[in-house]
């Protein structure tokens, strides 16, 4: 079942089109993410979804409630996690969550029990009576965060959850966002750090220029990238005045010298696999590590749009 | 209803709590009005009881005006007033919070500001029930007019500055110094453009001086109209500038 379905939906900024016609659906349960680099288009489409923009045209429907026609019930079915951790800093922990649950129609009692639940959750529960203003950027978002699963809404919309977060807060959120995959939560994650996406999403769009480029699994993205086979080893005390002698190893294409190893590029592993166990035996070598070199999300990215991946850390609005 | 009824308190709430005591609150909404009485007191002690009426109406248009640019411009400032649109209430129900709120903190300012002057002047209000009427009336009024410039402008002294340019003429034109119907009669339509003209007719006839314009359910009924107006165009502005 479709829990978010969109259809063609465009909208423009003055002239500019911020997105131009992009579709796509997300299953229940499922976490679907919107991979571009800044100014793609992901914040206008979330805010579209969210019921704050308009769009110029198409449809888009959350749990089958329009979100032109039927913007409350979206909003109650919806949480929202902006980009910017958008709570209010003089309230504490505790009153912005109580505020958030009361504005869903939420008893005072129950808020108080779900807003206690929530910040045992993000282990914030130390933090309850602290100002929100004085909370770490890390705090702030699981806060934040906190105050959009307060009414326990069956979709969650995740705006660049992890950016400008230190590297432990950002691993924090990550198992956080997992476990509530893990909870059935129907999620829509927009990231420019290709290797978030890769570790958290069942399905991701790749969007560029306010269009979506493709839509498939991280494997099937992987795969669909077509890169010359390649193994990787490492070798202990490598003599080096050998390593002309790897020029005689006929399976392999080519090989480079990689950061800890070599890298040979190959037709076949198998046949690779026997010469090479050969080469090393004969040589009196120790294999210390092999592995098979797979492209990566960044690869299928790069080959898919065209764009370096430089692309995806430039600022807002600099994207040519 | 009672939805809606109850988040617009839950909004007033909010705000009361988060935002009472900010410095741009403190200085246009509290210190700018008391220095305003304290100012007219030392220039004529003898002729200040006259003017207590309509700076009590004053008072509650800085104090009220003042708390709207704090509540929502600095909220647009913030994203939190966009928070507020993620919720399930309607732009409508959002800016009436915000009225509200600014309305107690006018309240609340101008019955401080009342029993001062009571203390250090003492005096007493002959029509009680109209005052407090009035009151009531006029700062949701002038709330309402705050919210009107807050959602027009983007940082909060851009909102106090557009304040001014409403508050001040106001504070000559409205029949606090000089009476409407002494007016130039080319001047006297733009004092009956200005809500606070009608509070300090109302006001006045509240301490016990015959009211100038007209009858003073016809000055709250006008109030009313006018706070209506303003919600309805603050809540057009706010809607389009989030389309």
């Amino acid at each position: 079942m479709d829990t978010v379905t969109v259809k063609e939906l465009k909208k423009s900024y003055n002239t500019f089109p911020a997105i131009d016609g992009i579709s796509f659906s997300i299953r229940q349960g499922e976490v679907f993410g919107l991979l571009g680099p800044n100014g793609a288009g992901k914040t206008t489409t979330i805010r579209i979804l969210s019921g704050l923009t308009r769009p110029l045209s198409g449809t888009a429907t959350i749990m089958g409630y329009d979100v032109v026609s039927n913007p409350v019930k979206v909003k109650r079915s919806i949480g929202v996690v902006p980009e910017t951790s958008n709570l209010y800093p003089e309230l504490t922990c505790t009153d912005n969550l109580v505020f958030a649950g009361r504005l869903y129609g939420m008893s005072a009692k129950n808020v108080k029990a779900k807003a206690d639940e929530l910040l045992h959750l993000f282990g914030l529960q130390e933090k309850s009576d602290v100002l929100f203003g004085k909370l770490s950027s890390g705090m702030k978002r699981k806060l934040t965060m906190a105050a959009a699963l307060i009414h326990d809404p069956p979709v969650l919309f995740l705006d660049e959850p992890t950016t400008g977060l230190d590297v432990m807060s950002a691993r924090a959120l990550r198992e956080v966002i997992q476990s509530l995959k893990d909870r059935g939560i129907t999620i829509l994650l927009t990231t420019h750090y290709i290797e978030e996406a890769d570790r958290l999403c069942d399905r991701i769009a790749i969007i560029v220029k306010g269009k979506i480029v493709t839509i498939d699994t991280p494997d099937a993205l992987k795969k669909s990238v077509k890169t010359e086979k390649a193994i990787d080893i490492k070798i202990s005390h490598f003599p080096y005045f050998i390593e002309k002698d790897f020029l005689n190893i006929t399976t392999a294409i080519k090989y480079e010298k990689i950061e800890d190893g070599f890298r040979f590029f190959i037709n076949d592993i198998d046949t690779f696999l026997v010469e090479i166990s050969a080469f090393i035996q004969e040589k009196g070598l120790i294999i210390e590590a092999i592995n098979t070199v797979a492209p990566s999300l960044e690869d299928a990215f790069v080959e898919i749009t065209g764009l370096k991946k430089e692309a995806m850390v430039q600022e807002k609005g600099s994207i040519k | 209803m009672n939805s809606t009824i109850r988040n617009i308190y839950l909004i007033a709430m909010k705000d009361m709590k988060a935002y009472y005591f900010k410095p741009p609150n403190i200085s246009w909404g509290i210190l700018f009005p008391l220095v305003f009485i304290l100012a007219f007191y030392l220039k004529s002690p003898m002729e200040f009881s006259h003017l207590i009426p309509g700076l009590l109406a004053l008072s509650l248009l800085f104090s009220t005006t003042s708390m709207e640019a704090i509540v929502i411009t600095f909220e647009r400032m913030t994203g939190a007033l966009e928070r507020l649109l993620l919720y399930p209430v309607s732009v409508t129900t959002i800016l009436a919070g915000k009225i509200s709120g600014g309305a107690v903190f006018g309240i609340t300012v101008t019955f401080v500001f009342l029993s001062g002057l009571i203390i250090i002047f003492p005096f007493h209000i002959k029509d009680t029930l109209l005052f407090f009427v009035s009151v009531i009336i006029s700062s949701f009024t002038f709330s309402a007019l705050g919210a009107f410039v807050s959602v027009s402008v983007k940082q909060v002294f851009e909102a106090q500055t557009l304040s001014n340019l409403f508050r001040f003429p106001m504070i000559f034109l409205s029949g606090l110094f000089i009476p409407v119907n002494s007016l130039p009669s080319i001047i006297k339509p733009i004092a009956y453009l200005m809500p606070l003209t009608y509070t300090i007719d109302c006001m006045k006839l509240a301490f016990g001086y015959e009211y100038q314009i007209m009858h003073p359910v016809l000055n709250l009924a006008v109030l009313i109209v006018f706070a209506f107006i303003f919600l309805l165009l603050s809540v057009k502005i706010l809607k389009g500038r989030m389309s």
